[in-house]
């Protein structure tokens, strides 16, 4: 890799990282100067720097409710890569299993989970009720990738395996689970920000009613007390949690992928 | 060519015993109705370098897979002498047309991979691994993983990934075919020198008439649609054989035989089919 242009390459870098960060600092200046001409009261918009003395000043409030949230999402993530890549093996392994059950998997991911919650939270604990919702949309995209991934398997190297005699656990385990890989951390990427997403979906459904202290229950709440400050806050921690979620999943994917995979290799130029 | 030299050659090659593979009257009908192969009669003999010529589609490459176990005949048989049965693992060892490897796995995993699925662990395997990768070349190249090789490295690791079991036949479909003319020779030697080494059968598959003549003590020309054997041509150039027959009288000669045998076969194809 003797790049001819190592100059314009580290241009090119600093200007991705920059761009962004100028974007962000113009729009935060333009949000002050809006809240400062116009005399806005701060219970209908706050200005930037309000928000960051209320992120200072309610943090121990707001703190614990991250924690909830980020624990609710993790665990979301963690039962829907177990169950979504655990189903895809098994309809990978079983025909009849996956004629009879894929439908109501397709079934569970088209219903939209804001008219499921509040059934869910009838039936269950608001805990649980909140997991749940994070998994069941987590979930179908770990499914359909690994599905995807253990179906495109080079059919010569199955051809290969049988050859040499491989048992169908040997052609899972040293072939199919292999060659998903790629496809099967893209689904878990996108399973991350989607049980954040599941999560806060569950707690505003709880909305008041709930014993719920994540993020979600603090916006709402705050909503309520017309704390706005507060409810920017809050939505400001979501969009880093989200946007954190998904850089610490895209380095995991990088990681795991960057000695074969075409999409973790830099090319060259 | 004398033909008295291609007589005591052939009887030569017909004393050399049971074949060690024979199919009789072997069809192979496709579920989609398209018929591959019809009442084909071929026999391998131990030790040949067997080559099955034709063009695309008539169904020589179904006769390899036949023989490797993959799929099985729709009519006929394949017989195995009783001293050599296809089940034994690592018994046959097969080449792709495309080097088939696995993106995620070193070359030392690819090659090690028939071992592995027969248990071997790669501590047991390491001598066997790093002795067949050095038979092709890239002894180097071990800890490599395939995208950083060329395509002629790649198609080397697939030969080795064939050998490291010691299999007695060695079947290679199209293996060449997608590489550029001078990794191609530079193969078709290694793959001679190898040959001659280890004593192996080889049944190989081209549609390349040159190649073939290259390669083979024996070539079977076959027909198009459905696939039958046309003609049989015994190549009684000597080995060892490089570039100097390449160019000789004799590979011209031998060449233009086999080119139009090839055409014959087609001829009859498209007879058979008005």
């Amino acid at each position: 890799m003797s790049d001819p242009l190592p100059q314009a390459d580290h241009r090119e870098r600093l200007l991705r990282a920059l761009l962004p960060c100028a974007v962000l600092a113009l729009g935060i200046l333009a949000w002050d100067m809006v809240v400062r001409l116009n005399d806005i009261p701060p219970y209908v918009l706050p200005g930037p720097l309000l928000v960051a003395r209320t992120l200072e000043t309610d943090w121990p409030v707001l703190s614990g409710s991250l924690l909830v949230t980020l624990i609710t999402t993790f665990q979301g993530l963690a039962l829907a890569v177990i169950g979504g890549v655990g189903l895809a093996v098994l309809f990978n392994q079983s025909r009849v299993l996956e004629y009879a059950l894929y439908p109501y998997a397709v079934i569970l991911q088209v219903t939209p989970i804001v008219a499921i919650a509040p059934l869910l939270l009838i039936y269950l604990p608001q805990p649980a009720a909140v997991l749940a919702c994070a998994w069941i949309v987590a979930f179908f995209p770990v499914l359909a990738n690994t599905t995807l991934g253990l179906n495109s398997v080079d059919h010569n190297l199955i051809n290969l395996f049988e050859l040499y005699g491989a048992s169908r656990w040997q052609i899972l385990a040293h072939l199919k689970l292999p060659a998903a890989l790629p496809a099967m951390l893209a689904g878990i990427r996108i399973a991350g920000g989607l049980a954040l997403i599941g999560a806060v979906v569950a707690e505003i459904a709880a909305g008041t009613a709930g014993a719920g202290s994540g993020l979600a229950y603090r916006i709402v709440e705050a909503g309520y007390r017309l704390n706005i400050p507060r409810l920017f806050a809050a939505l400001l921690l979501l969009s880093v949690t989200g946007i954190v979620i998904f850089f610490a999943l895209s380095l995991v994917s990088h990681l795991v992928l960057r000695r074969w995979h075409e999409s973790a290799i830099a090319r060259e130029r | 060519m004398g033909e008295p030299a291609n007589a005591v050659r052939d009887a030569r090659t017909e004393a050399d015993g049971a074949p060690i593979v024979a199919l009789r009257n072997v069809s192979k009908t496709f579920a989609n109705g398209v018929m591959a192969l019809d009442r084909l009669d071929l026999a391998v003999r131990p030790g040949e370098f067997l080559t099955l010529l034709g063009p695309s589609g008539c169904g020589k490459s179904t006769a390899l897979r036949l023989i490797a176990g993959l799929g099985a005949p729709s009519g006929g048989t394949i017989a195995w002498p009783q001293d050599f049965p296809r089940g034994a693992t690592g018994a046959i060892g097969f080449v792709f047309q495309e080097p088939t490897l696995m993106p995620w796995a070193t070359v030392f995993a690819n090659v090690h991979l028939p071992l592995r699925l027969a248990g071997v662990t790669a501590n047991e395997a390491q001598p066997r691994v790093m002795e067949t990768l050095a038979r092709v070349g890239l002894a180097d190249f071990a800890d490599v993983y395939p995208r950083e090789l060329s395509g002629g490295m790649k198609m080397r690791v697939s030969i080795a990934r064939a050998l490291v079991t010691q299999p007695r036949l060695l079947l290679m479909d199209e293996p060449f075919a997608a590489l550029d003319e001078i990794t191609r020779f530079r193969l078709n030697d290694d793959l001679l020198a190898l040959w001659h080494a280890l004593g192996k059968t080889v049944v190989f598959v081209t549609h390349s008439v040159f190649e073939s003549v290259y390669l083979s003590s024996r070539i079977v020309v076959m027909t198009p649609r459905p696939g039958r054997v046309h003609a049989e041509l015994k190549i009684d150039a000597p080995y060892p054989r490089d570039a100097s027959f390449r160019t000789s009288a004799q590979y011209v000669g031998l060449c233009r035989l086999a080119s139009e045998a090839l055409a014959g076969a087609m001829a009859r194809a498209e007879g058979g089919a008005t």
